[in-house]
């Protein structure tokens, strides 16, 4: 029957007969990325800033020195360890691993959110140091002069400058996600590629499964960077602005003044 | 000298980078009300000197008093001494995330902790004294150079400071631009405000301090009243430094 079908055929065939599976792999898929990338960015976030933290020789206690120094070389530790192996190692690494070494029975899940996110946050650290020094530096000197510490300096004028610079790349990481959760089949989560690796193999239709899974990928990947760029013009705001009226100034202010008119 | 007046002693003032020994044994006094320029060719020290009085740069040697107080000692806190010391550089530094009243409004707010309305109030008296009050919803982005000074200017006095440093605040802004910017330096002046002003408009410094500083090779080569300064200079190096400008 199957062998006897045409190509698209087959791939209708495959449709009705396993369009909810295919759906639910990709939500897992979109799920695992989402959250991982959410955390990710958390994790990236924390130790970019911890990175670019200053050092004054002369003003901080050497206890503080010692302590901030320990915990970057860690932080970098961990960036390096993560950036430079395979997800792929680092999943079975982790869910068999925790489990025989240290006892841990993470499960199936814990480890792929746990695997995908901390991976996540390894490239984030990096993109986050890199968007903190790419702000000119005359910013964090403008907020000093009027007195502020490093770290008002960095809530109010350079994250949020260093944050837009690096939408792009938080963009990056979750399309990546979205196909880098692939790998996670092999600690037999079921996402979008495990889906097809059941489908195909049950039915000897590797080449149709893969047409379905691919245009679900890159559907996703594209809507995914449609939506981020609408957020990151959003952000940018408008181009225009409006004069306030100079009369009666200092009682009645911008957008307070409009409604007054 | 009356002791009350006294704001800032700077007394064998040291700066280095590395062997490049660019500041060498600077003293002076500012007293309340007084207007400085520090004058002199570029590579002279002057910016470093101004550097190092807020601590933007950390004196490799010397002391800086602030009523009497050192400030280069490491138990003090930096940031509050820092809060009546204001500052307006060369390239404003205005914050590019945020808009001229939130710019002005931010180290009141954040920094000094008023309260909201206090903080939007004072911006507001800043603003319109530098005449900038109509474009408090713009970002900097969308200013001209003179009118990012004007702002700048603005946001360090909301802070109130006791004393304002100016480095080469019209150095980067096209000629038809400079003179807006000096205006309002020309009011604070008038007003009393106490500055230390590093430039190289030289009328400019000639009319408006009450003290000139003429530095070089990272040495204060000589000071005095405007008038002895511009007027009748002493030092062979001073002379030839003015005689560049004729027109004066």
């Amino acid at each position: 029957m199957i062998s006897e079908m045409s190509f698209l055929e087959r791939i209708i065939y495959l449709l009705q007969q396993y369009g909810t599976s295919y759906l639910k792999g990709a939500g897992t898929t979109l799920v695992i990325a989402l959250f991982s990338t959410f955390i990710g960015c958390l994790i990236g976030f924390a130790v970019g800033i911890v990175q670019t933290i200053p050092v004054d020789k002369k003003r901080d206690s050497v206890a503080k020195r010692v302590l901030l120094k320990i915990v970057k070389i860690i932080l970098k530790a961990y960036v390096e360890l993560f950036r430079g192996t395979p997800m792929i190692v680092q999943a079975v690494f982790i869910y068999y691993g925790m489990a025989q070494v240290f006892g841990i029975q993470m499960g199936m899940w814990t480890s792929a959110f746990f695997v995908v996110s901390i991976n996540t946050g390894a490239y984030m650290a990096e993109s986050v140091r890199g968007g903190i020094i790419s702000v000119d530096p005359g910013q964090m000197e403008g907020a000093k002069a009027i007195g502020m510490t490093h770290f008002q300096a960095m809530i109010h004028v350079i994250l949020p400058q260093a944050f837009r610079n690096i939408i792009p790349q938080i963009g990056n990481n979750f399309i990546i996600n979205i196909k880098d959760t692939s790998v996670l089949s092999i600690i037999s989560i079921v996402d979008l590629f495990f889906v097809h690796k059941s489908v195909a193999g049950a039915l000897y239709t590797y080449f149709e499964s893969a047409t379905i899974v691919m245009c679900i990928y890159l559907t996703m990947t594209l809507l995914s960077s449609r939506l981020l760029l609408l957020w990151e013009k959003k952000l940018d705001g408008s181009d225009n602005y409006e004069l306030v009226d100079v009369m009666g100034i200092g009682t009645q202010l911008g957008s307070e003044r409009k409604e007054g008119r | 000298m009356d002791q009350q007046s006294n704001i800032l002693n700077v007394s064998h003032l040291v700066k280095s980078f590395g062997s490049h020994e660019v500041l060498r044994d600077i003293d002076f006094t500012v007293n309340k009300g007084d207007v400085i320029s520090i004058i002199g060719a570029s590579g002279s020290g002057k910016s470093t000197m101004l550097r190092c009085i807020n601590l933007l740069e950390t004196p490799t040697g010397g002391n800086i008093y602030y009523h009497g107080e050192d400030i280069t000692n490491p138990k003090l806190s930096v940031p509050a001494y820092r809060e009546k010391v204001g500052m307006v550089f060369q390239n404003f530094n205005l914050f590019n995330n945020l808009t001229v009243l939130e710019n002005c409004m931010i180290g009141p707010e954040k920094v000094a902790k008023k309260d909201k309305k206090t903080a939007k109030e004072l911006a507001m008296k800043f603003l319109e004294k530098v005449g900038m009050e109509q474009f408090i919803n713009a970002k900097p982005r969308q200013l001209s150079g003179g009118q990012k000074q004007r702002v700048a200017i603005a946001r360090a006095l909301a802070m109130e400071p006791e004393i304002l440093l100016f480095d080469e605040p019209t150095s980067a802004l096209d000629p038809q631009m400079v003179g807006e910017v000096l205006n309002v330096m020309g009011t604070l002046a008038e007003e009393g405000m106490t500055m230390l002003i590093v430039t190289h408009e030289m009328a400019f410094a000639r009319d408006i301090s009450s003290h000139v500083i003429f530095m070089a090779d990272g040495v204060i080569e000589e000071e005095g009243t405007s008038g002895q300064i511009f007027g009748n200079p002493q030092k062979e190096k001073t002379k030839e430094f003015l005689s560049r400008f004729r027109n004066l």
